[in-house]
Parts: structure tokens; C-alpha cells; sequence
């Protein structure tokens, strides 16, 4: 009788061979982006290391991109301070454009549309983002310019006495204010959509006590949803920001590169790293090449910062409202 | 029958919210008012064409509706509608780009698209042809290898990335979470340079096809990841303590419970990456090459791809090229909208799980 029972199986936490295998296989390549982002990061130094050395800190402010070729010997004078001040300038352009429209179409889908209205803008919405960067660029430089560069000029002629849209020469085509108008549009759907989640986070129990306490849509959202949807929608934004210093494209067809610092947005001379490179890629000898990726390193670098404090905003508010 | 009918009285459903037409009048009215008012004043001033009305228009009406519901209601019931006609106003804002965009490109596109361009290549042709001559063939082959490639290359990495987010939840998954939201946040231009730098420069591989996969996989990766872990953040516990349960490893769950289960979701995920993928420019101009004719080895020898064709055509700048330019942005064009409704029909329904 004894020896038909079955032996006790031994019981232990050691996970088998197989699964040992496989957690072993899946974590190697959750941290093989790791890898990637580090090698992006090392290898564009590596190669721009020597254009920091010799550039010293006058890379990050020199405005002039001169590189003349001696008899083999490359030297050259050249800085992307104008560049970096100009993907600023069209970036903040594209936010201040960006930004109050997104939010207020975020509260309208959450809080006023019809079911209809808002599935078809979300659709509208995933639709835009979905758009190719190229196809941006090509509309910006054939439809939109021509038609803002007439804004621009009206924002001239009628605001003109405030710093901000003065020129001294009326030229106003691919101006740093036009590069904004896109990236704004190539922006609208990332904020708009951050901007949604979070709203949609807003604590149910608050805003039925507003309601019950008679308030309005707007009384509501004023007292509920923007207090606690603010740092989202600042964490949104700065992801917006982060796209728009990085692209090329778009806004290499509808800017004025001009390696001078121009800060009248409504005049047509600007500077973009990313279009930069893109520019001076073709004719660049091996030193300009260097002083490129390190260019890249420097947009690289930048991206990185600011997406990295608009996660950590971004997450701080959505799991505040979990 | 006639009996129950009489005794009960099925009552009609009413919805006491509903604005009845009668209610309705003030409001159209007031739209009229505004639309006629903001013509006059666009004829008797000089403000002039689609730009001057909408800038009369929009503060008019939003003015007018403030006035009527001051009238009928109270002052916060006014603001909620001068804040809601604001909010009308941006998402209007937000629809004009995207119809502009559509409308542009499918009829600049259209005068350009016949089925020559399919079949030819631009090795016998120039850009600045007629749209008979020649065609992106080579263009089309190139983008389609491009995508196969990268497909291979980053879905494992993205799909496994996800995994080890959402099943395996090691120590380090909160840090490579922000890797992944860092990764989709690089410039598309640094990838390509990335490429170029690591790979070209430093060993004696040349631009093709797969240089190019490698640049767009490194975009493609964060999408696919970051799809493919909402979808398996969807599926129940349930399922995964029943394989376990049955006396599966963690490798068959998630093999045979896990995967299957969100296996619609993970193709989204897929088409979405691809999307993601399929128009980028900025990387490709480093590490493509770019050629005229079909090359059909993506492995070796420099080779071309739709945005690259397009890119070509907008920077030569002669009405033939750009009409080649907007034909091919219609082709791609064409090709996204595929992905994105194709992604729509294989998306995971609400409350399927």
C-alpha cells in the first residue's frame, strides 16, 4: 500500500530553469535601451569631443560658422550660439501658440463636447500626430507662409509699437515667427492629448461636490480641474518643447538660417540647430563633421533635460490623481 | 392583450434637458445676428477676406452669446458661455490645420498621381521632367524595405521591453521606464547622426537600407514599447495567477495566457511604430544615401525611400519636381492613413478584457 503513494513534491521558490532563462532574456533587453541611449550619447560626444576642446566655450556663444580649409590644415571659428538662441525662440513661439489652444480643446472634449464631437476631434487629434514631419514642412512652406507672412505684416502695421512685433526692414518671409506657426501645429497633439489625460484625472468625488454645490461647468473647472491639472499641463507643455527643439524638417522649409542672433520673430532670419546640421551636411569636411555631432550632442543633451523634467512633472500629477 | 395595453401606460421618454426648438430661436438668432453684423463690418471697413471676417466674427458672437445669457441668466452662467465659445474657438483652431492638410495634399497630390509613377524609377529621368517621365518605384521599395527592417529589428526589443515592464517588474523597471519615455523624446535628426557617427564612421559599412532601419528602430522602439505595455497593463491578473496555478512556468504563461491574449493589442502597437515611422526625413538624409535608381539589396549600396524622394523634389523647387514632391507626399500619405485605420480596426475595444 505504501509504495503506491505518491512522494511529496518538494516545495521551493527557486524558479526553474526555463523561467530563469527567460527573465534573464526579457531584462537583458529592457536594459539594451539602456544601452542605446547611453551609446547615442557617448558616441556623439566622442566624435564632438575634440570641436569642444578647441572651441573651448565659445562653441555654445560664438554666432559665426566659419570653417576654412588651409593647405590640409582645418581651422575654423565657428559657434552655435545664434542656432541655439534660434530653436529657442521658434520653440517658445510654437508653446505661447500652442499651448492655450491645446488646453482649451482638452477641456472641451473632457468637460462641454457632445460624445460625437469628441471622438471625432480625438480622432482629428491622433490623425495630426500621425502626419509625417515632411508633410508638415512641405503644407508650412506652400499654404501656411504665404498666408502668415500676410499675418505677420498686419501684427507689424498695427502692433508695431510694441517691442516684441517691430522689424527694421519689412521682410517678413521664413521668419522665426512662421517656424513657431508649425512647430505649434506639430505640437497641438502631444499637449492636447497630455493635457486630457490629465484633466481626465481630476478626482471625480471634487467635482461632483462642485456640481452639488451649484456650480457651472467653467465654476467647476476653475475650482477643480485646472488647480489640479496645472503642473500636467506645465509638464505637457515642456514634452510640446521638447518636440519642437528637436525637429528638422518642418522647420527647415520655412526658415531663414542666419548665423547672427535675430530677435525680432516677425523678421525672416532665424536659427535652428537641427536644420543646421542638416544644412551644412553635405558640403562639411571631416572637421565640420565633428563640430556637427557635436552640435547634435549639445540638441541631444537638451531634449534630454527637458523631457526628463516633464516625465517627472507629468507623473507626479497623474499618480496624485490614482 | 387589449386588456394589458389599457391597463398599462407606457410613458413616453422625456429628456427635460433638451433644449426644444422653441428655446433654441434666441441662440440661432444671435449666430445670425453675429454672422450678418461681422459681413457688414467686413464690407464697410477695411478689413478684407476669410481672415478679417474671422476676426470680427469670433469676438462678435462670442460678445453677443455674454449679452443673451446676461439677459436670460445669471452673470455665471454668462461666463461659462463666453469660456465655452473660447473653447469652441480653439478646437476649431486645432480642425482647420489637419482639413487644410488633407485637402492640400489630395489635390496637389492628385494632378501628379497615375499609375507610370509605380512602375518607373527616376534612373532614366530627372526631376525637373515632365511627371510622365519616370516614377518612385525605387522610392516606394526603399521605404517598404525600410519598414520590413525595422519591424524585425525593434518589435522584439519593443514588445520584450514591455514585457519586462509589465511581467517581470524587476528592481530596474522604474528607471528604464523613464529610458524608454527619454528615448521617445530624442530628436529624429539624432538618430540618424547616432547611426552615422557609430556605424558609418567607424567601421566600413556604407548608407543603405538597413543603416537606415537602424536609425528609424531606434524611433520606433519607445512607440511599440509604450503601446504594447498599455495593452498587457490591461490584461486581469486573473489570467496570469490561473496559468500559474495550473502548474505553468512564468515563460508558458506568458507565452501561451499572456501574449494571445493581448495579441490585437500588440499589433496596434506594431502599425503604430510603423506609422510613427513611415514619413521620417531627418535621420534618413545621413544614413540612406539616397539614389534615382532601384536598388534591391537593402543591405548593401546606397538606396532611397518616399521622404527622401519628396525631400528631393521640394529642395530642387521647379514646379515638376514639386509637383513630384506632393504626389509622393500623397502616396505616403496614403500609406499612414492605412496604418492609422488599420490600427483603429485591430485597437483593443473598451471593456473587452
Amino acid at each position: 500500500m505504501s509504495d503506491t503513494l505518491p512522494v511529496q513534491r518538494k516545495i521551493t521558490t527557486k524558479p526553474r530553469p526555463s523561467d530563469v532563462a527567460f527573465r534573464g532574456i526579457v531584462t537583458s533587453f529592457g536594459f539594451i535601451n539602456l544601452a542605446i541611449l547611453t551609446l547615442i550619447g557617448a558616441f556623439l560626444l566622442f566624435r564632438g569631443i575634440e570641436v569642444f576642446k578647441v572651441e573651448g566655450l565659445s562653441f555654445f556663444t560664438d554666432q559665426k560658422w566659419e570653417v576654412t580649409e588651409e593647405s590640409g590644415i582645418t581651422s575654423g571659428n565657428i559657434g552655435i550660439g545664434a542656432m541655439l538662441i534660434g530653436t529657442l525662440i521658434a520653440a517658445l513661439i510654437a508653446l505661447v501658440v500652442a499651448l492655450p489652444v491645446s488646453v482649451l480643446t482638452a477641456l472641451m472634449l473632457n468637460f462641454y463636447a457632445p460624445i460625437w464631437i469628441r471622438t471625432f476631434f480625438i480622432t482629428v487629434i491622433d490623425l495630426m500626430a500621425a502626419f509625417p514631419s515632411i508633410l508638415f514642412g512641405l503644407w508650412g512652406f506652400f499654404v501656411l507662409m504665404p498666408s502668415a507672412e500676410y499675418w505677420a505684416m498686419l501684427l507689424n502695421r498695427y502692433f508695431g509699437w510694441f517691442p516684441l512685433f517691430q522689424v527694421d526692414q519689412p521682410f517678413f518671409t521664413r521668419s522665426p515667427f512662421i517656424a513657431g506657426l508649425v512647430l505649434a501645429i506639430m505640437i497641438i497633439p502631444i499637449v492636447t492629448s497630455v493635457s486630457r489625460e490629465v484633466f481626465s484625472q481630476a478626482p471625480l468625488d471634487r467635482i461632483q461636490a462642485a456640481y452639488s454645490l451649484g456650480a457651472n461647468k467653467w465654476s467647476m473647472i476653475k475650482s477643480v480641474v485646472l488647480p489640479f491639472g496645472a503642473n500636467g499641463v506645465v509638464g505637457g507643455a515642456m514634452l510640446g518643447l521638447g518636440r519642437a527643439f528637436g525637429e528638422t524638417v518642418a522647420v527647415y522649409t520655412v526658415l531663414n538660417l542666419v548665423y547672427a542672433i535675430n530677435w525680432q520673430i516677425l523678421f525672416g532670419a532665424g536659427g535652428n540647430v537641427a536644420s543646421h546640421i542638416v544644412t551644412r551636411w553635405g558640403e562639411a569636411g571631416e572637421y565640420e563633421v565633428k563640430a556637427l555631432l557635436a552640435a547634435g550632442f549639445v540638441l541631444f543633451v537638451l531634449t534630454l533635460a527637458v523631457n526628463f523634467l516633464a516625465d517627472r512633472i507629468v507623473r507626479s500629477t497623474v499618480k496624485k490623481g490614482r | 392583450m387589449t386588456l394589458i395595453q389599457n391597463q398599462i401606460e407606457i410613458p413616453t421618454p422625456s429628456k427635460p434637458w433638451v433644449k426644444t426648438p422653441l428655446q433654441r430661436v434666441p441662440s440661432i438668432a444671435v449666430g445670425i445676428a453675429a454672422l450678418a453684423l461681422a459681413g457688414a463690418i467686413v464690407e464697410a471697413t477695411p478689413l478684407k477676406g476669410k481672415l478679417g471676417f474671422f476676426l470680427v466674427f469670433v469676438p462678435l458672437i462670442t460678445v453677443l452669446q455674454y449679452l443673451l445669457a446676461r439677459i436670460r441668466a445669471t452673470r455665471k452662467a454668462a461666463q461659462d458661455i463666453f469660456v465655452a465659445s473660447f473653447m469652441w474657438t480653439a478646437s476649431f483652431l486645432v480642425f482647420l490645420p489637419t482639413a487644410s492638410i488633407l485637402a492640400t495634399t489630395v489635390t496637389k497630390g492628385l494632378e501628379g498621381l497615375r499609375l507610370s509613377i509605380f512602375t518607373n524609377t527616376m534612373a532614366a529621368a530627372s526631376y525637373t521632367d515632365p511627371i510622365e517621365m519616370g516614377g518612385l518605384l525605387h522610392a516606394l521599395v526603399g521605404t517598404i524595405y525600410l519598414i520590413l527592417l525595422s519591424v524585425i529589428i525593434s518589435v522584439p526589443l519593443g514588445i520584450l521591453t514591455a514585457l519586462y515592464l509589465t511581467e517581470i517588474k524587476g528592481p530596474g523597471s522604474a528607471f528604464i521606464q523613464f529610458i524608454v519615455q527619454a528615448m521617445s523624446g530624442v530628436p529624429s535628426v539624432i538618430a540618424g547622426l547616432f547611426v552615422f557617427s557609430a556605424v558609418i564612421l567607424a567601421t566600413p559599412l556604407e548608407a543603405s537600407s538597413l543603416m537606415g532601419a537602424f536609425a528609424l528602430a531606434i524611433l520606433m522602439v519607445p512607440t511599440v514599447t509604450r503601446t504594447s505595455q498599455e495593452v498587457l497593463v490591461l490584461i486581469p491578473n486573473d489570467l496570469r495567477e490561473a496559468g500559474l496555478a495550473l502548474g505553468a512556468t512564468q515563460w508558458k504563461t506568458v507565452a501561451l495566457v499572456v501574449v494571445p491574449a493581448a495579441k490585437s493589442g500588440l499589433i496596434t502597437a506594431i502599425i503604430l511604430g510603423v506609422a510613427r515611422i513611415a514619413g521620417e526625413t531627418a535621420p534618413l538624409l545621413f544614413v540612406l544615401g539616397g539614389t534615382d535608381a532601384l536598388n534591391s539589396n537593402p543591405f548593401s549600396g546606397f538606396n532611397s525611400g518616399l521622404p527622401l524622394y519628396i525631400w528631393k523634389g521640394f529642395l530642387i523647387g521647379l514646379p515638376e519636381s514639386v509637383q513630384r514632391a506632393w504626389t509622393g507626399i500623397l502616396v505616403l500619405l496614403i500609406l499612414v492613413l492605412i496604418l492609422f485605420t488599420a490600427a483603429r480596426v485591430f485597437g483593443p475595444k473598451k471593456g473587452r478584457f
